[in-house]
């Protein structure tokens, strides 16, 4: 029975009885700034509910993309790991598959990210420090070695040098023996998030496009079970931006991978069901919970109405989650654990398909083992002892999580129609207009803070004074040396005349607009030329980035 | 606000090393910015020897540095050094970000006049700059 108020009732109540206790100072908006209503009603609802939320597994998916969701399956505990060398770091992967962890994650070091090996004056000091360093073939079957890659999904954050990275793990599975159409997985391959909130890059906007459709495409051939794309809101949500950016610019991105993979004469069908998304999970609930009901739904109806998709399979929206570094504080350190938890439970509520928790002391360091164990647990809590894995989409219909859930989907459009305004989301980001909207909603959240508006435990409320009292994982910096030794040794030993060779076929086919780049970088991977080798051999052809910085 | 007779703190505010993290300093910057400061904020992906440049080409008083990677025992005191090598001591160094507290005593040591870490205000850096230049 449906209990919609009769019109006029909500203003009566709010005058006879809401209004007459007066309200606490508090700023009732979310942490995006995000006013919000005492109270949510019917009225509240979308007109037509059942239209806007479906079921689940069905169109537009906003109840979830699988039917079963997790009755059937609860979602993949993937914790991101990767530091030092790749040894030690198959060390931790495989601690993590011991102790329950169903996926790997893997994180590369800032040189591996820009496409520096690590005997590359600049990667002084930042060599295994942020993730494990892979320079080479070699380093790639050293981190997977006796991890049988044929029965873990592995996830590599990487992208600009993603096809190399992905070369380089084809060919370490090739030589365990796992053909590549049985590789499962993901790798990040996010390059307009990279210009927007990561900076991460090692071309310009344009070849960096034109590689990462160079992926997609190989991989809709010889990859079925993997993910050659994770359309990652993480970073941008991180870099500073609201719910609603994090939202409108990730699906933007996405929309616009599609529209570079269909304008190069791929079926949408033929590779969308292989896109994945990464979204953060802050620590506002109800309008992380909304943001994934809307994705959900946006995804679905652009892939189906703008690009005409046919497979049910391309609609959906799948999604890793990660709790949000950017919430936790160094200060009371432990608080972090409380806060992980809750933004888990948020991503779960959501329907996330895997999710990393974030470790109490990485406002301080890289994790120790210890706080990584204390993050996975948090996980199997939720999971196994607090029941909310035994409904789908529990928050489906509730007044206030429908009504918040539609308002982030109006802002996103709203977003869609400036971007559109600019000529596309490339040209907006070479504009840099997303990279200004995040450093404005940035400093509007760090003003909000500092005059007392939003309160963050432990930093301007209930504060203590002396709060570094942690054990910190250290990196040992003989790390270094010896990595910087190891691409050494790979160079020295290696048929240099095929490696020369394979890098300038490399460079050949750079400069031909139409060639796919995919096979070259395997073929360079196998004539063992380093990852730095080949990002100069392709700068030599491209060029290089340069930002001009907005604050 | 600063006294209008007076000069304008010059800061730049530096991205060393390879992280992309810039959401610190680009609040920083603009802080101090708003504060009255002139501010030269040099983008990601410095060198230490492009961050010493850019404190003599600017004739900065301060430079911030901000460093979320885990290298700065590497490449703060290669700034340090390079600046006295070119025979600048009255430009104020501070650096931002995750810094573990034995770190910090080290990087004081090296000269480095203050550390903010996750969570100071952007209010405790304006005020530190301002009265460490002026002094």
């Amino acid at each position: 029975m449906a209990i919609r108020p009769i019109p006029g009732e909500i203003e009566r109540w709010t005058h006879e009885r809401f209004e007459r206790a007066p309200e606490r100072d508090a700023p009732f908006s979310t942490i995006s700034g995000e006013p919000i209503k005492p109270l949510y009603t019917e009225g509240d609802l979308p007109e037509d509910l059942e239209a806007a939320i479906g079921l689940p597994g069905e169109f537009p998916y906003t109840r979830g993309v699988y039917p079963s969701m997790y009755r059937g399956r609860l979602w993949t505990m993937r914790q991101f790991a990767g530091f030092g060398t790749a040894e030690e770091t198959n060390k931790r992967f495989r601690y993590l598959l011991d102790h329950g962890q169903t996926g790997l994650s893997t994180a590369f070091d800032m040189p591996s990210l820009m496409g520096h090996d690590s005997d590359h004056p600049r990667s002084l000091g930042e060599v295994g420090r942020e993730g494990v360093a892979v320079d080479t073939l070699q380093d790639m079957e050293a981190l997977f070695a006796r991890i049988p890659l044929d029965e873990v999904s592995v996830s590599m954050t990487i992208n600009a040098p993603a096809p190399i990275m992905l070369a380089f793990y084809v060919v370490a599975a090739e030589r365990q023996g796992v053909a590549s159409d049985r590789l499962a997985g993901t790798i990040q391959t996010d390059i307009l998030k990279e210009y927007i909130a990561q900076k991460e890059w090692c071309f310009p906007v344009d070849p960096a496009m034109r590689l990462v459709t160079d992926m997609i495409e190989w991989c809709s051939e010889h990859m079925p079970r993997w993910h050659p794309i994770s359309i990652s809101g993480y970073h941008i949500r991180e870099a500073g931006s609201t719910a609603a950016q994090e939202l409108a610019f990730t699906l933007k991105d996405g929309l616009t991978y599609v529209e570079h993979a269909v304008a190069r004469g791929l079926d949408v069908d033929a590779f969308a069901p292989r896109l994945s998304f990464f979204f953060n999970a802050h620590i506002d609930f109800f309008e992380e919970i909304a943001k994934y009901r809307a994705a959900r739904r946006i995804w679905a109806r652009e892939v189906r109405d703008t690009f005409g998709a046919r497979d049910e399979r391309s609609l959906l929206m799948r999604f890793h989650t990660q709790t949000a570094g950017v919430s936790l504080t160094a200060q009371q350190p432990l608080n972090n654990v409380v806060r992980t938890a809750i933004e888990a439970l948020a991503g779960v509520l959501g329907g996330t398909q895997s999710l990393h928790t974030n470790s109490f002391d990485e406002a301080l360091a890289l994790p120790t083992e210890e706080a990584v164990r204390l993050a996975l647990r948090t996980q199997q809590i939720i999971a196994e002892e607090t029941g909310v894995a035994n409904t789908i989409d529990p928050l489906g219909g509730s007044y206030f999580v429908e009504a918040l859930t539609d308002r982030l989907e109006e802002q996103a459009y709203e977003y869609f129609a400036k971007i559109d305004e600019l000529g596309g989301m490339v040209e907006a980001v070479k504009r840099g207009f997303p990279q200004r909207e995040i450093a404005d909603a940035a400093f509007r959240y760090q003003q909000e803070v500092e005059s007392g508006m939003r309160k963050v435990v432990g930093v301007n409320a209930y504060a203590e004074g002396d709060d570094h009292q942690t054990a910190l994982l250290r990196i040992d910096p003989a790390f270094e040396s010896h990595q910087v030794d190891q691409v050494r040794e790979v160079r020295a030993r290696r048929d240099q005349v095929a490696a020369d060779a394979a890098l300038a076929a490399l460079e050949a086919a750079a400069r031909e607009p139409d060639r796919n780049l995919m096979p070259l970088l395997l073929d360079a991977t196998r004539a063992e030329a380093t990852e730095g080798e080949m990002v100069q051999t392709l700068q030599r052809v491209f060029g290089t980035y340069r930002e001009v910085p907005v604050f | 606000m600063s006294n209008s007779s007076e000069k304008k703190i010059r800061v730049v505010v530096a991205k060393p090393g390879l992280d992309g993290h810039d959401r610190g300093a680009k609040i920083i910057a603009r802080a101090l910015r708003d504060a009255g400061m002139e501010v030269i904020y040099t983008g990601l992906h410095q060198t230490p020897e492009q961050i010493v440049e850019t404190v003599i080409q600017e004739d900065a008083d301060a430079v911030g540095l901000s460093i979320l990677s885990g290298a700065h025992m590497t490449l703060v005191p290669r700034i340090m050094e390079l600046l006295k090598a070119q025979g600048i001591d009255d430009v104020v160094v501070t650096v931002g970000g995750t810094i573990p507290d034995d770190d910090v005593q080290e990087l004081k040591t090296l000269g480095v006049a203050e550390v903010f870490t996750p969570g100071a205000p952007t209010q405790q850096a304006i005020d530190f700059i301002r009265s460490a230049v002026r002094a």
